[in-house]
């Protein structure tokens, strides 16, 4: 068939219009706090080298990163830790071949979410 | 590659709003993506009244009746009308559906409508599945086999027949291939859910030869191994299947073959 348009066709709208299921979101929160770990441990990275460096240097890093600035940034990144790991742990179940049902993956949601929450919570009641 | 935004000429313009159907008490509003290849214009959103009291309870009763009655130039895709061809599958309310097992009383709100998502336009809600569908005949969707030809049939039992339920109930209507963002970014080269489900459903059939073979063409960065268990595809499929769960099962074999 004739076809004089090939070319010229446009794209069908995607991201935009697509409604995103729970688990697509976690899904992509997954690379998103992979990602983040990176600066993240960058900067535990930078405290200790500091304190192996001089007092001064380590009171400079020490003061940054327990100012309210640093706080927020090191609680974010330990719950993109616990996230990270609760849902590394999905995606090894998810590797063997379980878990695929649509009821199982909604609550595995909830339980990596939960989960990520409370390893955050105890670890700072903890330190 | 991932690109978030839509190139120049698929940014979607504020289309037209077509007259309410005179003396209905009952309307329901659609907004329909539009798109026409004769007048140069960029894709549109129109605005549609459909009169719920003379109307059937699925989206496509909704189309055919404002194709009969408002605007004959809407364009769609539409065969069997009952879930078994997968021509009408279409974005409806922001997931991947069938038109014509997808009831209207399931969306809240305006019913919008849109062609399936990152695919070439032909015209309004039709897309291009010509690298959907060459994808699919890559992964050779029919019986391999290197012993002689039985007199009669290839016989089969039938626990080894029951590995191909819910397989072979798969009709190509896209749904999931385009509702998977690694599909989006890649699928020039991933293979996408449906192509996959379908290879899987070769690989394990217990009459077929070619299991080593077929392995052999999926081992590839992007055939693949660009699923990342989004499960969109599992989520949308009209059908109720699970290609991720094929998918993952392809994987874990890659896997056992080695080890």
């Amino acid at each position: 068939m004739a076809d004089v348009n090939r070319g010229n066709r446009p794209l069908s709208p995607h991201l935009t219009i697509y409604r995103l299921p729970l688990t697509a979101r976690l899904s992509i929160l997954h690379r998103i706090t992979g990602m983040a770990l990176v600066p993240g441990t960058v900067l535990v990275v930078w405290w200790f080298v500091a304190g192996a460096w001089s007092a001064a240097h380590f009171a400079t890093v020490d003061w940054l990163l327990s100012s309210w600035l640093g706080l927020v940034v090191m609680m974010l990144s330990l719950w993109a830790l616990c996230y990270h790991f609760c849902n590394g742990i999905r995606h090894l179940v998810w590797d063997m071949g379980r878990n695929f049902d649509l009821e199982a993956t909604q609550r595995a949601n909830y339980i990596v979410i939960g989960a990520s929450v409370v390893l955050t919570l105890i670890t700072i009641i903890i330190v | 590659m991932v690109q978030l935004t839509l190139p120049k000429n698929s940014q979607i313009r504020v289309g037209k709003t077509w007259p309410k159907p005179e003396g209905a008490k009952n309307l329901r509003t659609f907004r329909i993506y539009r798109w026409n290849p004769d007048d140069g214009e960029n894709p549109r959103v129109d605005t549609y009244f459909v009169d719920m009291d003379s109307c059937g309870p699925m989206v496509l009763d909704a189309l055919i009746k404002i194709k009969n009655e408002i605007d004959p130039t809407l364009t769609f895709r539409r065969s069997c009308r009952e879930g078994i061809c997968g021509s009408c599958a279409m974005n409806i309310d922001g997931g991947n559906e069938l038109a014509c097992i997808f009831g209207m009383d399931e969306v809240k709100g305006d019913v919008r409508i849109y062609p399936l998502p990152h695919m070439p336009v032909v015209k309004d809600l039709v897309p291009d599945l010509t690298h959907f569908y060459a994808q699919h005949a890559s992964i050779q969707p029919w019986l391999e086999t290197k012993s002689n030809t039985p007199a009669k049939e290839w016989k089969q039992s039938i626990e080894d027949r029951e590995k191909l339920d819910g397989l072979y109930e798969c009709v190509m209507c896209a749904c999931c291939s385009t509702s998977c963002p690694s599909y989006w970014w890649n699928g020039d080269r991933y293979l996408g859910p449906a192509a996959l489900l379908h290879a899987y459903r070769w690989i394990i059939d217990s009459r077929d030869e070619a299991t080593g073979e077929r392995l052999d063409d999926l081992h590839d960065p992007f055939k693949l191994y660009r699923c990342h268990t989004i499960m969109n595809c599992a989520k949308t499929c009209p059908k109720g299947l699970n290609p991720a769960k094929a998918i993952a099962e392809i994987k874990k074999m890659m896997v056992e073959r080695v080890v």
